[in-house]
Formats: structure tokens, C-alpha cells, sequence
């Protein structure tokens, strides 16, 4: 055999992704068997029913089908608008959905996203130094494959973790330096714990070069603070490091003390001389918030303080690719460009997206009040994003069970949850957790109506298996 | 740019230096090629005067103070990264850029009026028209409340709203929105399955096939699996298409060249395989896969089954992984050749899942569909063992999946309109129409240019270009290096500037060191192929009348 596991580059083998991992693969097979599974692993809306909002939709069949636009019919079953908007994006391609753009995006689109960074933050936002990808995760493919140079970078990863970083950076062969968020503080970022990890990383020998922020996090849900972010600027100040912001569930909000803010409008707030010399990526997807449109792959990002000549090497990584696929640069257009008061889709649109969002508001309290009636469950509540990430506080009949069978205690769990309910959830050894305790994440996209079903059959599952572990000895602790 | 492409120059002569254990002459085409940053299958520029400057040593980059604080500065980036050749954006098509802008405001002062892009690979920028029926079926998945709609009935053939139809019921809850499996939607990989059972006649599985973002991903991501350090080589064709030098040297292995035979048509040699393999070993080098361009880009040829059965056999033998880069299978425009899968041929040979490694290739980029903005293709995966299937698996899912209308039209793409289907008559139509224009054009320019003094040309039996031999006079030479440019992008240069039409330099594909090439695509359409011809000939007797020695 040619390619024997042995020989197979060491830095593949290492990688992990919990997310597509033995519980996915389980829950795939039993859905085969027949079993209905309700998919919480991903956080992939229109898997679990979320319909697409209409308006993008409608522009992006148009560009599909060019020749409708001739049609004396197509407003029939087009609005005025989609099909003027269709127009639109045509012309800033060359040659339509079919042609490579350049490798960057379509130049009128990246300034389309300019013009939204600069509404969001009310700083200047230059299209030169967006490029639009496919999804957002291949931007921090491009991003961190330009830092990494070997296993003596190092990464600074909030734990737990969108296990994306800590695929990659393995990947690359370069080294995961965690910070551990507190779940005692809902799950706050605290700085001193980023002093002692990179402390602890450099005396190591590994130099640090860039740090993670997942802001609202994954899995984590939380929001960061204003005040939080200007502490952590400043320490990538002081400590020379790159700032890779995942700001891509931004539009996911479902508190009020507490909106989204994104890091380069804390960061030219805070003016010279950070403004001037930290560098920040920050990357946006059409994948989340009330779009969902995960299967179309579309993203950006957009550098800050990133020297031309670097941004030059970086194009030419994204040009081995040749270009992002063209129909999800649209959808990035439209995101950055909705429809607008007066405008012919404006009130159907407004309502879908408000309709979404609403719904996911309640659905992330639904999900983490179910949580919290569980017995030996307790989870904070998810300010933002997609997710709901309890602890699940093992007894020690349970610790032992999984050993017997192999397993780490959240697998063991999560497994034992998926055959009794259906319900695929990712243990949270995969996103790294501290040592002892255990999670789960799930999403909060299942449709509302069927939530509270879900919940049910959970506390039954999860109190069960309390009962059924439980020695009376004490539990894997908090 | 100038500068910094010179302090690739620098730390790559460094790293040459250090490294003596690289084999001379591969380390002699890497060098060579990066001072010529070269292509990405659009534009393959000869940067002209880093070339000469190579060798200075006072302008470099890290001598930049102000960025110096910075985190993130070249300095500090990943050497692979400044390694890898694929500079998109050279100084051809920059200054064709420059002189398409300028053309809006000064019409007259050009004996041109148009720029005509013969760089890239990229058939709907030049206005070929997309195939009806893929359209049609991609529009309604886009938006499926259109199914809903009497009126649609009207728009839409029936045999397109049926299609879709049936895509959608493959696709989990009809969403055409979410997330699919990591390595494509199961119904859509069955019907790429059973599109290569038909084309080959030997059983394909569903479960070996990799839906891409394109071709390339899946390129990479063989190539991450392969290669662990420079000690692993990968036998590549010389001349090539740049993705597979980037891609090597974007994971720090060792691109094992071995050279095509111009004189026989750009052949394969089998002996010309061993002698590579062999000198690498020598080396130190494992070489672990073979890289095969079947139809041939830049060179268009098109494997003869004889050739391919020996090439399997020499994997085989010597076990290597082999890499078919199948995306131009449905290019073939001459009637003594034809396509033939290597998994075909593997297979007709006896050869089965124990015998042979393979990875076949596939694009919807390519052949009379184009669609290069769709970003659509796959990989069939054959012959490695389930551990290495799952790591295969585990990396396509850290990127969750490739996008969803170019997974659905690969699966159009492998499952066209069949007779008495209501779309079957256009689209033959179509695709034939798309097809015959091309063997026109190929076989005009291919014509025109053997007409040409010094310069000989293969004809292009498939794929989407043209790699004429350019026999340049000492004098351009001289002038060349007088210019501090690569002779080949001295005549490119020239060529643009006299009349507009942009192809690239063959030092972007690497040749035979002292020869010279450029690479044209056979793209522009029908209409326009007369002019260029005219002004091709026109420039190269007006070049020779300069420089003939």
C-alpha cells in the first residue's frame, strides 16, 4: 500500500474536531437504523428547519438563471427590487456567478462590507484589506498558516474553545496555548489569566504570537464588555501580539446589558498609539446569525495594522485558490446591504430576520432554564451565539462506568444521552474544559415549538442517570 | 512588492546555502521560479528586474524599521509562505490592468482597443455562456419557493423543475442552506458515483468520493496528508500548472520534477520517471506520490492508454500514491484521442482497492460547463486503507463542507440531461456547440501559430491552452537581460504592448532550462480568434525583423 497510516504526516494525525467526531458518527448511524435524532452538534439553522429569508434568496436564483432577467415574465415571481438587486451584483462581476472573481472578493462587494464596517464602528474601513473567503474558517486557515512558523509559535486559545483553532493550529504543527475562561464569572476573560499562560508558554520556549478572542464565544455564549476588550488590547499591546477577532455570531444577541461591540471600534476608540500598532484580523461569516446560510460558504475578514507586504503574501495564499465560490460573495453583499425602509422587500425581510432572532432569544432561555432544573446540571446563561454549554457534574459511579467502557466521562455521558433521547450533542472534552469537570454543548437551533419536548426528554434522560450513578460519594467537581 | 520579492530572493539563496542536502537542480528551478513569481492559473507574471537584483544584498526586507514592533511582519511570517510560488497579480497582467483603465480615456493611443485575457483558464469572463439546464436547476435550489409558484412553470423547463426536485429530496429537511455531510451530500455523491460507472464502466463508490471547493482543496489536501517534511517528494510533470509547486511548498516538501518531451507531443516517458525517482532517492528523498496532468495544462496533451497503463504499473512497482488530475477529462478536441480515467485503466489492468493508491481529480471548472466562479468538484479516493480514509475525513471536516451549489452542479455536471428529456436537445446543443468551438479555435491558433518564424507549437488534443516553443534570437535574448527581464516575458511584454492580448510567460510552468514558452488559452471567443491571430503575426515578424540575428 502506498500511503500506509504510519506514514501519514504526524500533524494530521494529531488534529481533532469534536464537532464531526464519534458522537456525530454514531448519531449518523442511527439515523440510518431509523432513529430520530435531533441534530444539536452544529450550529447549522436551516438543518433544523430555520427557513432561508426570502430577499437573498430571490437575488441569488436571479444571478443564478441570468437568462430570467430577460423574461418579460420574471416579475411574475420576482419582486422589482430582487431583481434590481440581481442586476446589481451581475455588473460587479465579470462573466456572472461562472468566473473567477479576484482572489481578494469582487471589489464592489469587499467595498460594500467596508461601508458596513464603517456604519457599525464609525471608524473608515478599507477594502483593499478585506478579503472575502469561503466561510469564515478558511480565513483563519490563511491567517494562522501565515503566523505559524513551527511548534515554537504559539497561540493563545480561549478554553473552552471552537475546536477550529485547535484543529488548525495542530495542523500546522504549531502549539495551543489555552486561557481558561470563568465559568464562575460567566465565563469571563479574565487578563491575569492571560499573563500566567503565556508566562508559563515562554518558559517553554514557545513565543507567543497571536491570541483568539470568540466574542460572543463558542461554546461559551458569553459577550465580552467594552472594558473587557480594552484589557485585552492592551495586553496584545504589551505583549506583541496579533489579535485574531471571531466576531461571527455578532448578530446574536439575546440580552441587552451587554450588545455586540467589535473589537476595531474598541480599538480606534482607544486611539494611538494601540490604534496605530495592534494588529487585528477580525473575521464575519453568512454562516450565523439570522442568516444561517452555513452551506453556501461565505465569509471575510477584514486587517487592521497588518504591514502591505504581508497582506501582499496573504493574497497570494488566496490566490492558489484561485477565488471564493461567487454566489456566497453575494450573500455577504446582501448581508452587509439589506434591504432598506421603503424598499419593496424591506417589511418582509424585517420581519423574517426579527422573527428569527426573537425566536432564538427564547429559545436560549428555554434551553438554559431546562438546563438549570436538571439535577447535577448547572449552566450560565447564553448572552449570545448559538450554544448552550452546561456542566454536567459527574457522579463517581459515573467516572467509574466510563472508565470500564472506555470512554472520558463526557463521551460516556453524551453517548448514553444520544441512544436514550436522540439528542446529539459534542462532550466538552472536545472544546477543552479544566481537568475533572465535564460539559456538553449543544446548540439552541432546534425549532422552538419542539424545544420543550427536548428539554423533557433530557431531564428525564440526565435525572435517571443521576439516580442510576449516583453512590452517595460525591461528584466531579464545579 | 519589488523589494519584498527581492528578500525572497535573499532568504531563499540563504536557505539554499544552509541546505545542501536539497538536489541542485531542484533547488536551481526553485530559486529560478521564485525570482519569477509566477502564476496562479490566471496570470503568470516574470517579475523583470528582481531577476538581476537577486544577487544584491543591501535592500532588504526587515530593514523596514516601522513595522518592525509589530507582531506580524514579513520578517516573522511563515518562511512557506514566502516560499511558495503563485503570485497572481504579476507585472503582465498588472499592466494590462493599467492599460484596460487607461484604454476608457485615451482610445487613440494604442493600436489596440481592447485587452484580450488569454492568461487564464476562466471561459465566462470571456463570454462563454453557461449551460441552460445546470442554471436552471441551480436557480430553483437557490430559491425553492419558486417550486411553489404556477408562474415558474413558465420560466423553467419541465425536466429542470423535476431535477430539482429530486436534488432537494436528497438534501437533509430540503436545506439547501445548511452544513452538509463534511465530504458532500450522500444523494449527490451517488449520482457522481454512478456518472463514473458510466463513463468508466467499473463500480464506483459513493463513499470514496470527496466533494471540493474546486479541484484544489482536494490537491491540498493530499498533499497535507503526504507530506511531513522536505524529505518527501512528490514527482511532478515540468512544464506544470503552478497549484501543485505552491502546494508543496506550502507544506514543505520536495517538488521531484520530471520533464515532458516536447518533440514527441510533451510524452511521458516511463525512463524519464525512473531516472527522477532514482536521482531523488539518492538524495534523500522519499518520494511518495506521483502527479499526473491528464489532459496535460500547460500542454494540452492527452495520454495515450498504453502510457497510462505503464505509468500505473511504475506507481505500482515503485508504490507510489498517484494524483490524476483529471479537470480537463471533457476537453479533448482531436479524434485519435480520447480520455480515459486512470481509475479505467487501473482497473482494466486487474488492478483493484489492494493494488494501486488513487486519487482522481475532478473540477466543474473545466470541460464545456466552466464554471469556475461555482467553486464545484471532487476527489475519488481508491485504494488507501479505512485508518487513512478517516484522516482524510477528519480533515475535510475541520472545514465543515464545501458549498452547496457547487456540490450540486458536480453531481449535474456527472449526471447530464439524457434523451427524451426536455432539455436534452439545447443542451447538446450547448455543449457541442461549446466543444466544437473550442477544437476550432484550438486548432486555428495552433495553426497560426506554427506559422510563425521560430516557433513551433504541439497542438492542444485537450485541455484549454496552447504551449508554443519560442526560438528567440540571441539578439532578444541579449536585449532580455539587457532589460533585466526573462527573455520569454521580454516577448510577453512586447506582445502585450503591441496588441493588447495578455498570456504568460512559460517560466510560470517551469521548462527545460534555455528554452522558452508562453502559454495562450485557446478561450477568447470564436469571433475575436481572427484578430488575434492577425496581430499575433503581425508582432512576431515585426519582433524577428528587430531582433533576427
Amino acid at each position: 500500500m502506498a500511503l500506509e497510516y504510519d506514514l501519514l504526516n504526524e500533524n494530521v494525525k494529531k488534529c481533532q474536531y469534536a464537532v464531526r467526531g464519534e458522537l456525530y458518527l454514531r448519531a449518523s448511524e442511527l439515523q440510518k437504523e431509523g432513529k430520530k435524532i435531533i441534530f444539536t452538534n452544529v450550529g447549522n439553522p436551516h438543518a433544523l428547519g430555520q427557513k432561508p429569508l426570502t430577499f437573498p434568496r430571490q437575488v441569488v436564483a436571479l444571478c443564478q438563471a441570468p437568462f430570467l432577467l430577460d423574461d418579460p415574465n420574471v416579475g411574475m415571481i420576482f419582486p422589482a427590487d430582487a431583481i434590481a438587486r440581481a442586476k446589481h451584483y451581475l455588473s460587479l462581476t465579470s462573466g456572472g456567478l461562472g468566473a473567477y472573481s479576484d482572489s481578494r472578493g469582487l471589489p464592489g462587494v469587499r467595498k460594500e462590507v467596508a461601508e458596513f464596517i464603517q456604519r457599525r464602528d464609525g471608524y473608515p474601513s478599507d477594502p483593499e484589506l478585506i478579503f472575502l473567503t469561503d466561510g469564515a474558517s478558511k480565513g483563519v486557515m490563511q491567517i494562522l498558516n501565515c503566523v505559524i512558523r513551527g511548534e515554537g509559535d504559539g497561540i493563545l486559545v480561549p478554553v473552552p474553545q471552537y475546536p477550529l483553532y485547535s484543529a488548525t493550529i495542530s495542523l500546522l504543527g504549531g502549539s495551543l496555548v489555552p486561557y481558561y475562561l470563568d465559568e464562575s464569572e460567566n465565563w469571563g476573560l479574565d487578563v491575569n489569566n492571560l499573563r500566567q499562560s503565556v508566562a508559563q508558554a515562554r518558559s517553554q520556549g514557545i513565543s507567543v504570537r497571536a491570541m483568539v478572542i470568540i466574542n460572543p464565544g463558542n461554546p461559551t455564549g458569553q459577550c465580552l464588555s467594552e472594558a473587557n476588550l480594552k484589557e485585552i488590547l492592551r495586553f496584545c499591546y504589551n505583549e506583541k501580539l496579533v489579535l485574531l477577532g471571531d466576531e461571527v455570531y455578532q448578530q446574536n444577541i439575546y440580552q441587552d446589558e451587554r450588545p455586540f461591540i467589535s473589537s476595531k471600534k474598541v480599538l480606534m476608540d482607544m486611539g494611538s498609539p494601540f490604534s496605530k500598532e495592534v494588529q487585528l484580523v477580525s473575521f464575519h461569516t453568512v454562516s450565523k446569525g439570522y442568516w444561517g446560510e452555513c452551506g453556501q460558504r461565505g465569509g471575510y475578514f477584514e486587517m487592521t495594522n497588518i504591514p502591505p507586504r504581508v497582506v501582499e503574501e496573504i493574497y497570494k495564499v488566496a490566490s492558489i485558490a484561485l477565488s471564493p465560490n461567487v454566489s456566497a460573495q453575494i450573500f455577504m453583499g446582501l448581508m452587509v446591504s439589506p434591504p432598506k425602509p421603503g424598499d419593496i422587500s424591506y417589511d418582509q425581510f424585517a420581519r423574517e430576520s426579527k422573527g428569527i432572532l426573537e425566536s432564538l432569544r427564547r429559545r436560549a432561555k428555554i434551553m438554559t432554564d431546562g438546563f438549570n432544573s436538571c439535577k447535577n446540571v448547572v449552566c450560565n446563561f447564553t448572552e449570545g451565539a448559538m450554544y448552550s454549554f452546561p456542566q454536567i457534574r459527574l457522579p463517581p459511579g459515573a467516572l467509574q462506568a466510563a472508565k470500564q467502557a472506555g470512554k472520558v466521562p463526557d463521551v460516556f455521558y453524551c453517548l448514553k444521552l444520544l441512544e436514550a433521547t436522540g439528542i446529539s450533542t459534542v462532550p466538552g472534552s472536545g472544546f477543552g474544559q479544566k481537568e475533572g469537570v465535564f460539559h456538553l454543548r449543544t446548540t439552541i437551533l432546534p425549532a422552538e415549538e419542539e424545544m420543550p419536548e427536548i428539554m423533557d426528554s433530557f431531564k428525564k434522560f440526565n435525572d435517571e442517570f443521576m439516580t442510576q450513578y449516583d453512590n452517595g460519594f460525591g461528584y466531579s467537581r464545579m | 512588492m519589488r523589494r519584498f520579492v527581492i528578500g525572497q530572493a535573499k532568504n531563499l539563496i540563504d536557505q539554499t546555502r544552509r541546505r545542501c542536502c536539497q538536489p541542485h537542480h531542484h533547488n536551481n528551478l526553485r530559486l529560478l521560479s521564485l525570482l519569477r513569481p509566477s502564476a496562479s492559473d490566471s496570470t503568470t507574471v516574470y517579475s523583470p528586474r528582481l531577476f538581476s537584483s537577486s544577487s544584491s544584498s543591501s535592500d532588504m526586507p526587515g530593514s523596514d524599521s516601522s513595522s518592525s514592533s509589530l507582531p506580524v511582519t514579513l520578517d516573522s511570517i511563515n518562511p512557506k509562505v514566502l516560499k511558495c510560488e503563485y503570485a497572481v497579480r504579476g507585472e503582465i497582467v498588472s499592466i494590462a490592468q493599467r492599460l484596460q483603465d487607461d484604454l476608457k480615456i485615451n482610445k487613440d493611443a494604442y493600436p489596440f482597443d481592447e485587452i484580450i485575457y488569454c492568461n487564464i483558464g476562466n471561459p465566462q469572463s470571456l463570454g462563454q455562456q453557461p449551460i441552460t439546464f445546470f442554471r436552471e436547476v441551480l436557480a430553483l435550489c437557490s430559491h425553492t419557493a419558486l417550486l411553489d409558484e404556477s408562474a415558474t412553470h413558465g420560466l423553467f423547463s419541465s425536466d429542470s423543475i423535476d431535477r430539482a426536485w429530486k436534488i432537494l429530496d436528497q438534501i437533509p429537511g430540503k436545506a439547501t442552506g445548511a452544513y452538509s455531510h463534511s465530504q458532500g451530500i450522500k444523494g449527490l455523491r451517488d449520482a457522481i458515483a454512478a456518472g463514473i460507472e458510466a463513463r468508466d464502466g467499473f463500480p464506483a463508490d459513493p463513499n470514496d468520493i470527496f466533494m471540493t471547493d474546486g479541484a484544489s482543496p482536494g490537491v491540498h489536501m493530499m498533499m497535507q496528508l503526504l507530506i511531513s517534511s522536505e524529505k518527501d517528494g512528490i514527482l511532478c510533470p515540468i512544464p506544470q500548472y503552478p497549484l501543485y509547486s505552491a502546494s508543496i511548498a506550502l507544506h514543505g516538501g520536495s517538488l521531484v520534477p520530471y520533464y515532458l518531451d516536447e518533440a514527441s507531443g510533451w510524452g511521458l516517458e516511463i525512463s524519464e520517471l525512473k531516472k527522477q525517482l532514482e536521482d531523488a532517492k539518492s538524495k534523500g528523498i522519499t518520494v511518495r506520490a506521483l502527479a499526473v496532468i491528464n489532459p496535460g495544462n500547460p500542454t494540452g496533451q492527452v495520454l495515450s492508454e498504453e502510457n497510462q497503463r505503464d505509468i500505473v504499473d511504475f506507481c505500482k512497482k515503485e508504490g507510489l500514491v498517484l494524483l490524476a488530475d483529471e479537470v480537463y477529462q471533457e476537453n479533448v478536441y482531436v479524434p485519435d484521442k480520447k480520455f480515459h480515467s486512470f481509475k479505467k485503466v487501473a482497473r482494466s489492468m486487474g488492478y483493484g482497492e489492494k493494488d494501486i493508491s488513487l486519487v482522481s481529480f475532478q473540477s466543474i471548472s473545466k470541460g464545456y460547463y466552466g464554471e469556475c466562479g461555482k467553486r464545484g468538484g471532487y476527489m475519488e479516493v481508491t485504494g488507501f486503507t479505512s485508518d487513512v480514509r478517516e484522516q482524510i475525513y477528519k480533515v475535510a471536516s475541520v472545514n465543515l463542507c464545501s458549498n452547496i451549489s457547487g456540490q450540486i452542479l458536480a453531481s449535474l455536471v456527472m449526471s447530464p440531461p439524457k434523451p427524451g428529456d426536455d432539455s436534452y436537445d439545447s443542451y447538446i446543443a450547448e455543449k457541442e456547440g461549446i466543444l466544437s468551438s473550442l477544437a476550432t479555435r484550438a486548432k486555428t491558433l495552433e495553426e497560426a501559430l506554427n506559422k510563425l518564424e521560430g516557433v513551433t507549437c504541439n497542438r492542444a488534443e485537450g485541455a484549454m491552452y496552447l504551449f508554443p516553443c519560442i526560438n528567440l534570437p540571441q539578439k532578444a535574448i541579449a536585449a532580455a537581460e539587457a532589460a533585466k527581464t526573462a527573455p520569454d516575458a521580454f516577448y510577453c511584454k512586447r506582445l502585450l504592448n503591441a496588441t493588447g492580448i495578455v498570456v504568460v510567460p512559460g517560466s510560470g510552468f517551469r521548462q527545460v532550462p534555455g528554452t522558452w514558452h508562453f502559454r495562450c488559452t485557446i478561450l477568447p471567443q470564436e469571433d475575436k480568434i481572427p484578430a488575434i491571430v492577425n496581430r499575433l503575426t503581425e508582432f512576431h515578424k515585426s519582433f524577428m525583423d528587430e531582433f533576427r540575428d
